[in-house]
């Protein structure tokens, strides 16, 4: 891309692909947008008209919004959690050479291709059932009273589902970053009178920082969107102890019918999302300067 | 206090063997270099002492104590590796500081012991950088400074210059031996440079497939090369090695003649063969001559000696300075 011409050629091949990808994100944005300013619900067609910053209104003083929002953050959170730490973990096993290694590694990686409805149906029905079970079976073996998992700790079950399904990816990824520590490192540490502990803090760790904050990003980004999930196993119940915001607008549009008000919500998650990525971009961008 | 014995020490991968037996030697203060050319085991050697490699048989005794299946750290070794093996989130001044602080000392030794390290390395003004932002040679330093500062009882290096270019690299060598001579430690020092063996040792250790071929200072290896390997390997450049009629007229196997110590002259000598390829460095002058009935023979002559390609010449070898070796390739 050396001369004006070039450039300029290289500008009118990308345009088609660009001009595609604007359209198709800046129309249901737009779209979005216009409905939420809109009294329109399914319901009572043909009653539109502009109500201004109603539906937000509502939508920001249900009640169950905040507690969707807070069910929101508490997900994304735990998971993260469960996530990066397990991940590490799983990694620095993988990292050891044991036999079997090639089968173990696709075992642990097979959750990531399971699609989320059939993963939710999985667990609850063969895993957390409190009668047919797995779990319920191995608390009976032991004597124990069986949980019944979506009752009495139904946002902890859904985490656990998720950091099921997200654990292979970031394992994968805190693998490979494993795998290009150099091996003359850890020697010079293990000569310089560091164990094991003081390796893993010193050297592993601070290695493994780029690779986490990648991780953190990534699986926010999809993590606030948790919907097959819920919708399969507890419907955003008990109550809406479930309900996270994602949850919480399809409840508005799909089972109240109100498209405006679901589409305020929609922008309203939107914002939320944006906020959350500008923190986590300034705090990666720091970790990726290095 | 650095003495380093080897007892029988030996190395196999699986069924290879890939260090047979090995005895040998090191004094306390000694700057050794094991060289030998690439796999021939000097950095398994090396490493085995380190505590990095376990051993497969033998004894490594370090200051008179077995020290053969005891962890890395415990040794009271130091090694600068290849690579540096840096620690690239830590600033100059964590690096240097990081064995001490494993070790548990106290924060304001620590500190003196760092600051002592990097004067004595010029490396005072870079103590807030990291590996990144340094060049070559001062990371070279600070993985130097890493070792030093833990008062080794040896240093091991494992070829810490061949990632630097040729002028940095007869600085740093440079540097090293005076730092060996400030420091007075035992150093054992692992290249495949027949150069940085020859200008840095007090005692070779040359290696080929395993097995010690010779052991002895620079000039010993240079003047009496126990076999044809030593012979070819040490001294630059290589030692011609005349096989066939011209070594049997002196009863022998192989003959082996130092290019510089053959004379070369454009009218009479012993002799008779064309200029090839003729290489200026300016000092020196190295003509690669094809004499007749011996083949490729290489003459080093003073630098403002003129010939033209395919011009006849005449050798003459001295015959005080010639090798003789035996069917066995030992010296005769």
């Amino acid at each position: 891309m050396a001369t004006l011409q070039t450039r300029a050629t290289a500008r009118i091949m990308m345009s088609p692909a660009v001009i595609l990808l604007f359209l198709w994100m800046i129309v249901p944005l737009v779209m979005t947008l216009y409905f939420s300013f809109l009294r329109y619900n399914l319901l009572m067609p043909g009653t539109e008209e502009y109500i201004g910053f109603l539906n937000y209104q509502y939508f920001l003083t249900d009640p169950a919004f905040f507690t969707a929002l807070a069910n929101t953050l508490i997900l994304v959170g735990g998971t993260l959690l469960i996530t990066v730490i397990g991940g590490i973990l799983l990694a620095l096993v993988l990292d050891q050479p044991f036999f079997g290694q090639g089968i173990v590694r696709l075992l642990v990686i097979a959750p990531f291709f399971v699609m989320p409805t059939v993963s939710a149906l999985v667990w609850k029905n063969m895993l957390m059932h409190p009668v047919n079970g797995l779990f319920a079976w191995i608390a009976r073996l032991f004597g124990f009273q069986p949980i019944d998992w979506f009752a009495q700790m139904p946002l902890f079950s859904i985490i656990l589902i998720v950091a099921w399904q997200w654990l292979p990816f970031a394992t994968l990824i805190l693998l490979t970053a494993l795998q290009s520590l150099d091996g003359e490192q850890k020697e010079a540490a293990e000569m310089d009178g560091a164990g094991a502990i003081s390796r893993f803090i010193y050297l592993v760790l601070p290695h493994l920082s780029r690779a986490i904050t990648v991780v953190i990003l990534i699986q926010t980004i999809f993590l606030l969107s948790v919907f097959a999930e819920i919708l399969v196993t507890t419907n955003g119940g008990p109550g809406i102890q479930t309900t996270n915001i994602t949850y919480l607008i399809y409840m508005q549009a799909l089972l109240q019918f109100d498209v405006g008000g679901a589409s305020a919500g929609g922008i309203v998650a939107v914002v939320l999302a944006n906020i959350v990525a500008f923190f986590l971009i300034r705090l990666i961008g720091k970790n990726l300067e290095r | 206090m650095g003495s380093i014995t080897l007892e029988k020490v030996s190395k196999s991968f699986g069924t290879t063997s890939v260090i047979p037996e090995i005895d040998l030697e090191i004094n306390d203060g000694e700057f050794v270099v094991f060289v030998g050319p690439s796999g021939c085991g000097k950095s398994t050697l090396l490493r085995m002492i380190a505590g990095l490699e376990d051993l497969s048989g033998g004894r490594i005794i370090i200051d008179g104590k077995d020290m053969s299946s005891e962890a890395p750290a415990k040794r009271g070794l130091s090694m600068v590796f290849q690579s540096y093996a840096l620690y690239p989130h830590m600033t100059v001044y964590g690096n240097i500081a990081f064995p001490l602080k494993m070790d548990g000392q106290e924060k304001s030794a620590i500190d003196k012991k760092v600051k002592d390290a990097a004067h004595i390395l010029n490396l005072t003004n870079y103590l807030d950088r990291r590996p990144g932002q340094l060049s070559g040679g001062q990371r070279q330093r600070v993985a130097i400074g890493r070792a030093i500062v833990r008062q080794p009882k040896a240093f091991l290096f494992d070829e810490p210059l061949s990632n630097l270019d040729a002028a940095l690299r007869g600085n740093m060598r440079l540097e090293i031996s005076d730092l060996h001579h400030q420091l007075k430690t035992t150093m054992i020092y692992v290249t495949h440079d027949q150069v940085e063996a020859m200008t840095m040792a007090d005692k070779i250790v040359v290696l080929n497939a395993g097995r010690i071929e010779q052991v002895g200072s620079p000039m010993e290896l240079y003047r009496s090369p126990k076999n044809v390997f030593v012979a070819g390997f040490i001294g630059s450049p290589r030692m011609n090695l005349i096989e066939g009629a011209e070594a049997a007229k002196h009863n022998a196997t192989t003959l082996g003649v130092r290019p510089e110590h053959i004379r070369i002259s454009a009218t009479e000598g012993a002799w008779t063969g064309k200029v090839g390829v003729t290489e200026h460095l300016g000092s020196d002058t190295f003509i690669h001559t094809q004499v007749d009935g011996i083949g490729q023979v290489t003459v080093r002559t003073d630098g403002d000696f003129d010939t033209k390609h395919g011009q006849p010449i005449f050798l003459t070898p001295d015959p005080a300075r010639l090798h003789r070796f035996g069917a066995d390739g030992q010296v005769i």
